[in-house]
């Protein structure tokens, strides 16, 4: 069993130990015995991955091969695949096979990744526990009894369960961050328009933003240099040029590399209602960060608890638009039997789609709709600002913005499903990044008494990433919270096991 | 008690862009269906729309041509509603800040000029065409129209008159052509009107209840339909009842309106800002530009008609109907007195006569464009010379028009008046030899003439005319003809 990170995994390629197609080979069997566990994956492409590891290892030989070549990657299923089925986790698109390849997708292919497959996910990224897929639920690799986070649950539970090095997941209110903190692995949610949208099937546009999934920050930082980048089909991407974001990480890390940091510790994300376990590994994850040279600045966001009412106001809102192109008319899903073209539309969306976007959909309709709109869509937006501002005040003391990924660790299936509010809480702290559009990672900083990971997330000011990266990475060559691997999952685990 | 119409119009207009409004698609007319759509009109998972320079540029260019202002930002929002042709389930529009707000057009009817001021003008882009034949118990959806950028103009309700509103829609379709940003294609639905028609006592403050009739695509039907609408809203009001707020369709074979939808059953269409589309921003060295690029406008050059030339209105506004027209005339009437003969504002009037009369009915007939009209502006200017220094008779002349049309015998005015031996018999002498001849020839219509039957002088005059092969100057016929008999 060949683990490792990108950075392991190209060396060992380029230094000849195994090939590409050993590697991906490797992969293909891993993904397979853990699917039955798991169900991390939703479609897997054998013949394409092998396919393109041959020609990686082609690449290798000839010498000046891009880092990622040859290292196999899965993409959500929630970015266009070119030939491959794109689902979004929906009865809706369940055979639909895309035509293109999304821009993160073809940068990332460009780079010379072999594509593996494509990952589960809640439908249509709407979800915090991958319950909601109409592929049935994701579990997490540290305990299969808990859900792994979502939406992003199957890329966040593959690289946890190590079956492959990276993944890509986007994130509209978490839901990169959130599923990585669940599973204690990284994942980065970068600046809003430093990947294009194009070809991401969008749940709310002015949130909805790419991202890496992988075991370090620098794996992140090598995935991010492939996926990002300005797009003209996408008139959110931003016109920058591009940049290096692992460019941070070769500095030394010996003595106190973080000094002249300033962490700034928001109040209301170290208040009550947060899980005790977390609570104690913010204490260990800051006096870690005092070790490593950063100082802790306090402060206040006014209007933190605004942010998950805004939030499931404006992605609702978006989302009822954006899904109104799933009507049966040109693709995807159409009922079978029905009388006329309302019937047709009716049959359709109420056999595409499941409880959870159904239910946004109405929301969204709802604050959209005439009399309302000003109460809740205009005033959402209008607070959207304000909390921009208090992010903006805030890193006018501060650098990094440090707390809870989210509130409690990992949570037993079925635990919130029927239960919407609790679930939309579990994006408290993860929203307001979306909000702003600003970048935020999440690493892993402990488990609770359990044995599941906990997650730190690291915000900061926009096109701060190469920041965050450079110090999530101190962390990580200071901690060994991210090596940690699940029990069952380790290059010698019994992972038959788990399938009977 | 008496009535008065008001009418507003919305005029959706087909921006004339090689690509739509915001994918790379083609808009030409005609192509088999669906073959111009990308996946961006297909509303695939995943697309997204970019916004066409060119589209904006013709909505600037607009917004200048009618003094209107320019928004510096503007906003394009989702107007959201399912319908099999509208691919992502709604229609991107521009809709609490357009792109151009305030100007106005004037308008020329038989009345006399009108200034009709605009509301606004926002871009948009068009629906695909939902097919109901040919598919047994099914639609077919064709999407190459889908995404054709539009600009929806919205006038003032200030038009009186289906009359008004023809004139209206007739100067706004001139102008949108004149200044290039549309091919103002009715047939093809380039340049489709709503109407918004009301009545109210004359002299009353307030507003009717209105009605909106949809999709009218010729003049014709712009007139009848308000005509309808007008006589159904006064009898309903005379007869006791009201008028109802709706929207209505008008059936031409029938020659009525019929509702579509009443305003209860309005959808809500759930508009908001368009996240996928940052606000369009206008530089104003952008506006600076296309405003150095404009042509003359049809209103500045009535008015330097009636200076220059002392033109009429109407004949001047009928001359601006297009720009080939308008060229046409200007490079005629600057010809005017090239050859040193004559030159004044009686000339110009004779001109405009023979541009609208002669000229744009062989056009009509003969089923071409301006710039294919064979008789060439400067041989024109030379043809009404001539009848005005009586080298030919407006017979005569209208006989060298049909000869230049053909260019069997070439182009040149003076050439085909010599070939043809068309030139006016001025000469006192022979004109009096033929009345002399005629005369004699009809001794028995002069005796009526004397008798006090005066339509036996004209009667006499079509002899000579007729002996002289059209030729005779007919006031110098007309003088001779009474010396002669009062003889």
């Amino acid at each position: 069993m060949i683990t490792g990170t990108i950075a392991e995994l190209s060396q060992a390629l380029r230094a000849k130990q195994f090939s590409s197609v050993e590697l991906t080979a490797d992969v293909l069997q891993r993904i397979e015995r853990a699917q039955p566990v798991l169900n991390a994956f939703i479609t897997t492409d054998a013949e394409g991955a092998i396919a393109q590891a041959r020609t990686a290892d082609s690449t290798l030989r000839g010498g000046d091969a891009p880092p990622l070549t040859g290292i196999p990657i899965a993409h959500k299923d929630i970015l266009m695949t070119a030939g491959l089925k794109t689902t979004c986790g929906s009865r809706m698109l369940a055979q639909f096979v895309a035509p293109y390849d999304a821009f993160v997708v073809a940068g990332l292919k460009a780079a010379g990744t072999v594509l593996i497959g494509k990952t589960n996910m809640d439908e249509f990224a709407m979800g915090s526990s991958n319950e909601t897929s109409w592929f049935g639920p994701v579990r997490n690799p540290w305990n299969t009894d808990y859900v792994p986070g979502g939406s992003s649950g199957g890329s966040a539970a593959a690289v946890a369960a190590r079956l492959l090095p990276a993944t890509t997941g986007t994130d509209t209110g978490g839901s990169i961050r959130q599923p990585a903190a669940l599973t204690g692995v990284c994942g980065l949610k970068p600046t809003y328009g430093s990947c294009s949208r194009y070809g991401l099937v969008a749940f709310a546009s002015s949130l909805d933003q790419a991202g890496p999934f992988a075991r370090t920050a620098l794996d992140c930082g090598l995935m991010l240099n492939a996926m990002s980048g300005h797009d003209a089909r996408d008139s959110t991407s931003l016109a920058r040029p591009r940049e290096d974001y692992t460019r941070l990480l070769r500095e030394g890390a010996r003595g106190k590399p973080l000094s002249g940091l300033r962490i700034g510790l928001p109040k209301e994300y170290f208040s009550e209602g947060i899980d005790s376990d977390v609570a104690s590994a913010m204490q260990a994850m800051l006096a870690q960060f005092t070790e490593l040279g950063a100082t802790m600045i306090d402060l206040t966001l006014p209007h933190a608890n605004l942010s998950v009412p805004v939030y499931y106001v404006i992605a609702p809102a978006e989302a009822s638009s954006n899904l109104s192109r799933f009507d049966g008319v040109r693709y995807g899903h159409r009922a079978e039997h029905y009388d006329g073209l309302t019937d047709m539309y009716k049959k359709t969306r109420a056999e595409g789609f499941g409880d959870e976007v159904k239910r946004r959909i109405l929301v969204g309709t709802y604050v959209l709709s005439h009399g309302y709109y000003d109460a809740y869509y205009l005033k959402a937006q209008q607070v959207r600002r304000l909390i921009a501002d208090d992010f903006t005040r805030a890193y006018e003391q501060c650098d990094v913005i440090m707390g809870p990924t989210a509130p409690t660790p990992a949570f037993k299936l079925g635990d919130k499903f029927d239960n919407p509010v609790q679930m939309y809480l579990n994006d408290m702290f993860t929203v307001a990044a979306n909000l702003t559009g600003a970048p935020a990672i999440s690493i892993p900083c402990g488990f609770d008494n359990t044995g599941v990971p906990i997650g730190l997330q690291i915000q900061g000011n926009y096109f701060s990433e190469a920041n965050l990266l450079r110090v999530a990475h101190h962390f990580q060559q200071a901690t060994d919270w991210h090596a940690r691997t699940p029990p069952h999952f380790t290059p010698d685990g019994p992972t038959e096991t788990l399938a009977s | 008690m008496t009535w008065e119409v008001v009418i507003g119009l919305e005029t959706h207009t087909q921006l004339a862009t090689a690509a739509k409004i915001f994918s790379g698609a083609s808009t030409a007319f005609g192509a088999p269906p669906n073959t111009q759509a990308t996946a961006v009109d297909l509303a695939l998972p995943g697309v997204l729309p970019v916004l066409n320079r060119g589209a904006v540029e013709h909505a600037i260019r607009f917004g200048l041509a009618v003094g209107g202002t320019i928004n510096a930002r503007s906003i394009f929002a989702r107007k959201n509603y399912f319908y099999p042709d509208l691919p992502k389930g709604y229609q991107i529009s521009q809709f609490e800040i357009p792109v151009v707000e305030g100007g106005s057009i004037t308008i020329v009817t038989h009345q006399g000029q009108k200034v009709v001021r605009l509301t606004r003008a926002h871009l948009e882009e068009d629906a695909g065409k939902s097919l109901h034949d040919d598919f047994h118990g099914m639609s077919g959806i064709d999407l190459n129209r889908a995404g054709t950028p539009l600009l929806e103009i919205v006038s003032e309700p200030e038009m009186r008159s289906a009359a008004e509103a023809v004139a209206y829609a007739k100067a706004m379709r001139g102008l949108v052509r004149w200044i290039g940003i549309s091919d103002g294609n009715m047939q093809e639905g380039n340049f489709r009107c709503d109407a918004n028609v009301s009545v109210r006592p004359t002299g009353a403050a307030t507003l009717g209840t209105r009605c909106e009739i949809k999709n009218l695509n010729s003049f014709r039907f712009i007139e009848k339909a308000i005509d309808y609408e007008v006589r159904r809203q006064i009898e309903l009001i005379e007869d006791g009842g009201s008028v109802v707020q709706e929207t209505r369709l008008y059936d031409p074979d029938r020659d009525e309106t019929r509702s579509m939808r009443s305003k209860e059953d309005a959808q809500d269409y759930r508009y908001f800002p368009d996240p996928d589309l940052p606000p369009l921003v206008i530089e104003d060295a952008w506006i600076a530009r296309i405003r150095a690029e404009l042509p003359e406008l049809p209103a500045a050059m009535r008015t330097r008609w009636a200076a220059q030339y002392g033109l009429p209105a109407y004949d001047a506004a009928a001359l601006t109907a297009s720009r080939e027209l308008a060229a046409y005339f200007e490079e005629a009437v600057a010809a005017l007195g090239e050859s040193g003969a004559h030159k004044g504002s009686g000339d110009a009037k004779t001109l405009a006569n023979w541009v609208l009369g002669e000229v744009a009915a062989n056009v009509n007939r003969a089923d071409i464009e301006m710039h294919e009209v064979p008789v060439a502006p400067a041989q024109l200017a030379r043809l009404v010379e001539r009848i005005a220094d009586a080298t030919i008779s407006a017979k005569s002349a209208k006989d060298v028009f049909d000869l230049m049309w053909t260019g069997e015998h070439g182009s040149d005015v003076d050439a085909i008046i010599a070939q043809k031996g068309l030139l006016q018999i001025s000469d006192a002498a022979a004109i009096e030899s033929i009345v002399e001849d005629v005369v004699q020839a009809n001794a028995a219509i002069v005796a009526d003439y004397k008798a006090g039957r005066m339509k036996a002088f004209n009667s006499l005059v079509g002899q000579v005319m007729k002996a002289s092969r059209g030729k005779a100057n007919p006031a110098q016929v007309h003088a001779a003809l009474t010396r002669r008999l009062a003889d």
